[in-house]
């Protein structure tokens, strides 16, 4: 090593390890849920509804018991009894697990069929006979909420379709800022329902031991430790005889933290059986049953002076949450966290609010790839900053330029009351626009437009809020967002440490090792991460909003710098001074002023278990439960470049540039590969998924022949770069990164596309931007959207 | 090396009881089994549930995911489209087959560097399309990797990283084999 080479510690911070995980993901030797087989283990398979809004007259189960190796049929009149046939929602809100007597979605959930194998209870479930008889259904939100609308939710005592009304920021001041503005734009936005679809759909296997009174269930879920509060909260089994484990998780994004029915019924079926139960849903009854994201109807109104200063924010939303609200927020925020809608712009006064309705559609508000509506938000701010930026008839990025919070206003406290860590969101613009040659596109596209071609440029500059979160605001039924981390030094200086969290894809038995090796100077590969067994596992509220980092990733230094506490004492003893006498640096322990006398903490180790000192334990590990002081708030500037096909209305993204700002980098590889996953996630909604129903309640894009993710084809090859902004309150100063791309990327794409399109004096198209909008704009044709 | 044939049991998990059984004999990564099954098993399930060979996934039901991607006599297919019974005395090679004598193939030791992989749910199939379109063609241009893996979903990487990690297997594919690290 030369003289001057910065001290590291291999796989420390900042190195692009490979990851751990890799090798039996390779191999085709990971342990999705589908994988597990136990002895005697028994399959289950649902009849669902093909209609949206039904009376069950009749099920009629005796062909369904004939059928070979079917052993029980399910319904929703055998789980009334038991207590079961509703399930709580983490809003507050009730849910079905089987119907008893009304359906209210297509392909909800009907009864359920356990035989001895997967084709014999599929068979079970095409046998089992259903009467029904349709009832008014209702798709619209807007219609759902008129005064003669049918009343989807009977049960309730208030009959009406309307859930609950929710608002934030100071109306009068705002409506009076918005009245006193030189300049005011306003646009409708529609945000479609979309859908998680991670190539895992999901399932579980549900294993009641009458004998020992012990329930496993191994299932694909992103929060198994509060799962298992939950289940024990419902069932009134004890806490301590119920087990999860999450096992490889092949795609989460938000679609694996709800209870869906089927891991209840599956829960019923192996307590009545006494045998282990799988279900796995198919493809299309995950596209089709399991929790959405997005609905929202959306009408902002941005104020401004006549220079472009920005003023006030209004906002009004309509959600449409389908039949229950089942949404995955935290519970204090029936919207999730959507008011960071004032975004990277100091906004004196804003106000939002928001009404949900139910319709005959499955639950909504899950997030895909978001921290709970961030993208929503996101999308609103930076399409309106478009919009009144040519208004003032401004460059879009002057505009930006021009309001952004500048960086020595953080800690900013934003007009809906958040206080922003950090940020230096003109430092990124800048940066994206120098990487893609911003003004020499500028020329291009006047060059390009005056041949009749159509190129677009598009940015968005957001600010995310994820890392719920402090437990002073943050909960989830009462449980307070914190996360966890406990970190075991062996004696031969091995790590094994075990989190509250649990990836799907993140890479966390990489990065939360690094952190690790960073702090306690031990190399990665030494140091084992595990996750997602609630009996080894300390408790968490597990993996979703961008959380990992900030708080069991913060848990993770801390629970490290107990040990270097108690290390220390240790490497006192060994090196024969005081404890202040030593101090930690350069990953070893070292005798104040004396080069050369020191420790690593491999040494400490041993001693820990060998030789401690009189007054201090043996053994080298401790536990943290990290409750964040604040949210972190990562950002970023994205620029696209698209080309529109004026013959076909097709739209190519030629280029995207993504500047990102996740604070301290942990391992450049996998913050890129996340970006790269972000960037894919934010193009699919902005030109090609949605799911739409008919008037019957119909679903379209209940496959994936007709739900259109994104192929390596359309994609472009994503160009990424950063900047470094730590948060001043997390421990190593990171902020989390999966899900700034998914939120940052759609309202670049549209700026760009609606960019191309400003000869036909458009000011907005709705998502998807489909070749058929195009067209319809290019034709002359009705009102795009 | 010619092993002989391991007859396997009926899966409990596949046999739904009195219908018609065929048999059939495969050979899989090499090894030849024999077993009966129902005329309606789909490839997939037989690899996974007879054989136990859970690499292979089941990603959708409309055969556009890729997830199930195996090899049917060298060439790619979706194994959840392909019935057991037409794999009966032809050759199967699943991502299990790709690690030969405890040495990663070129594809699956570039997922590995190139960080071509996030779940790992989609890359057993992405590494099958992959290594049957490197074995056509070991030096494609990044449209040809591109259009080749289009029948394979991947929902975490946004592809940069899988057709980063293709190009990077061709080339080991084409260097001299000696001295190569795995």
């Amino acid at each position: 090593m030369s003289a001057d080479a910065t001290p590291h510690v291999k796989g420390g911070l900042g190195q692009s390890i490979l990851r751990k995980e890799d090798a039996r993901f390779i191999r085709g030797k990971g342990n999705y849920v589908d994988d597990v087989k136990l002895p005697g283990m028994l399959y289950l398979d649902i009849t669902r509804s093909p209609y949206a809004h039904a009376k069950i007259t009749a099920i009629r189960t005796d062909k369904a018991l004939k059928v070979p190796g079917v052993l029980a049929v399910i319904t929703g009149k055998d789980l009334e009894a038991a207590g079961l046939a509703w399930m709580p929602t983490l809003m507050s809100d009730k849910q079905m697990v089987l119907p008893v007597d009304t359906v209210m979605y297509q392909a909800q959930e009907v009864a359920a069929v356990v035989a001895d194998s997967r084709y014999a209870a599929a068979d079970g479930a095409a046998a089992v006979e259903v009467d029904y008889e349709p009832l008014p259904v209702v798709v619209d939100p807007f219609k759902a909420l008129e005064p003669n609308a049918p009343v989807i939710r009977t049960d309730r005592a208030e009959k009406s379709n309307h859930i609950w009304h929710w608002e934030t920021g100071d109306k009068s001041g705002t409506d009076a800022a918005l009245g006193g503005s030189a300049v005011t734009v306003s646009q409708d936005l529609y945000i479609p329902r979309i859908h998680v679809s991670s190539m895992e759909t999901c399932g579980c296997i549900a294993h009641m031991d009458s004998v020992s009174g012990r329930f496993t269930i191994w299932m694909t879920t992103q929060a198994p430790h509060a799962i298992r509060t939950v289940f024990a909260l419902v069932t009134g089994l004890p806490e301590q005889n119920i087990r999860v484990i999450s096992p490889d998780i092949g795609g989460g994004f938000g679609g694996k933290v709800p209870v869906y029915p089927g891991y209840v019924i599956a829960s019923v079926a192996s307590i009545k059986t006494g045998h282990p139960v799988k279900w796995i849903e198919d493809r299309s009854e995950n596209l089709q049953a399991d929790s959405f994201a997005r609905d929202y109807h959306i009408h902002a109104e941005v104020g401004a002076t006549a220079d472009g200063t920005v003023t006030a924010l209004r906002v009004k939303t309509l959600a449409d949450h389908g039949y229950t609200d089942a949404a995955a927020n935290p519970s204090k925020f029936p919207a999730g966290l959507f008011h960071i809608i004032t975004g990277s712009y100091p906004f004196a006064k804003a106000f939002v609010e928001v009404d949900a309705a139910y319709t005959n559609k499955p639950p909504g508000g899950i997030a895909y790839r978001c921290s709970f509506r961030v993208t929503e938000a996101v999308y609103t701010i930076e399409r309106m900053m478009d919009i009144l930026a040519h208004k003032l008839n401004v460059d879009p990025a002057e505009l930006r330029l021009k309001n952004f919070i500048p960086p020595e206003a953080f800690p900013y406290k934003s007009a809906l009351g958040w206080t922003y860590d950090s940020g230096n969101y003109a430092g990124a613009l800048r940066k994206a626009m120098e990487i893609i040659d911003y003004a020499g596109l500028r020329r291009e596209q006047a060059e390009k437009r005056a041949r009749g071609e159509l190129m677009g440029i598009g940015i968005s500059s957001f600010t995310e809020i994820v890392g719920a979160g402090p437990s002073q605001t943050f909960d989830i039924l009462g449980i307070k967002m914190f996360d966890s981390a406990e970190v075991r030094i062996h004696p031969t200086g091995k790590v094994i440490a075990r989190f509250g969290t649990k990836s799907q894809g993140q890479g966390h038995e990489t990065t939360y090792a690094q952190i690790l090796a960073e702090e306690l100077g031990i190399p990665a590969d030494d140091i084992r991460v595990e996750e997602g067994d609630t009996d080894t596992a300390p408790y968490g509220l597990g993996t979703y909003a961008s959380r990992s980092t900030p708080t069991a990733g913060a848990a993770a230094s801390m629970a490290a710098r107990k040990i270097r506490e108690k290390a220390q004492k240790i490497a006192a003893h060994l090196l024969e001074v005081s404890p202040d006498d030593v101090e930690w640096k350069d990953y070893a322990f070292h005798v104040k002023g004396v080069p050369g006398k020191s420790k690593t903490m491999q040494e400490v180790a041993f001693a820990a278990y060998t030789n401690h000192p009189k007054g201090v334990e043996a053994g080298l590990e401790a536990v943290d439960y990290y409750d964040p002081p604040n949210m972190t708030y990562p950002f970023g500037s994205y620029i696209c470049v698209v080309d529109i096909d004026k013959e076909t209305g097709q739209v190519k993204v030629r280029r995207f540039v993504a500047v990102d700002d996740c604070g301290t980098i942990i391992n450049p590889m996998i913050v890129d590969g996340q970006i790269h996953g972000g960037l894919t996630m934010g193009f699919a909604p902005a030109l090609l998924e949605e799911i739409q129903y008919d008037a019957d309640g119909n679903i379209h894009g209940g496959t994936f022949m007709d739900y259109l993710v994104p192929t390596a084809v359309e994609t472009p090859n994503w160009e990424t770069a950063k900047t470094v902004t730590p948060s001043p309150h997390h421990p190593i100063g990171a902020k989390g990164v999966g899900e700034s791309a998914t939120v940052g990327a759609p309202p670049a794409i549209v700026n760009a596309i609606v960019d191309a399109l400003r000869p036909y004096g458009i000011e907005h198209i709705d998502i998807p931007v489909h070749p058929w909008k195009v067209w319809q704009v290019l034709h002359g044709g009705e009102k795009p959207g | 090396m010619a092993a002989a044939a391991r007859p396997v049991s009926p899966a409990a998990s596949l046999m739904s009881g009195g219908g018609p059984v065929a048999r059939i004999q495969v050979s899989v990564n090499g090894q030849m089994y024999t077993a009966e099954v129902e005329p309606r098993t789909l490839l997939v399930y037989f690899l996974r549930e007879v054989l136990g060979l859970t690499g292979t996934h089941v990603g959708c039901d409309t055969t556009n995911c890729g997830a199930c991607t195996v090899h049917l006599d060298g060439k790619p297919v979706k194994s959840c489209t392909v019935l057991a019974v037409q794999a009966n005395g032809r050759q199967v090679r699943t991502v299990e087959g790709l690690e030969v004598g405890g040495k990663l193939s070129a594809v699956q030791q570039s997922f590995y560097e190139e960080h071509g992989l996030q779940c790992g749910f989609c890359t057993p199939g992405m590494m099958m399309t992959a290594t049957a379109l490197l074995e056509r063609n070991p030096n494609p241009s990044e449209a040809e990797i591109r259009d080749a893996i289009r029948g394979n979903l991947c929902r975490c990487t946004g592809y940069v990283n899988i057709v980063k990690a293709i190009k990077a297997a061709g080339k080991k594919m084409q260097a001299p084999p000696a001295g190569g690290s795995a």
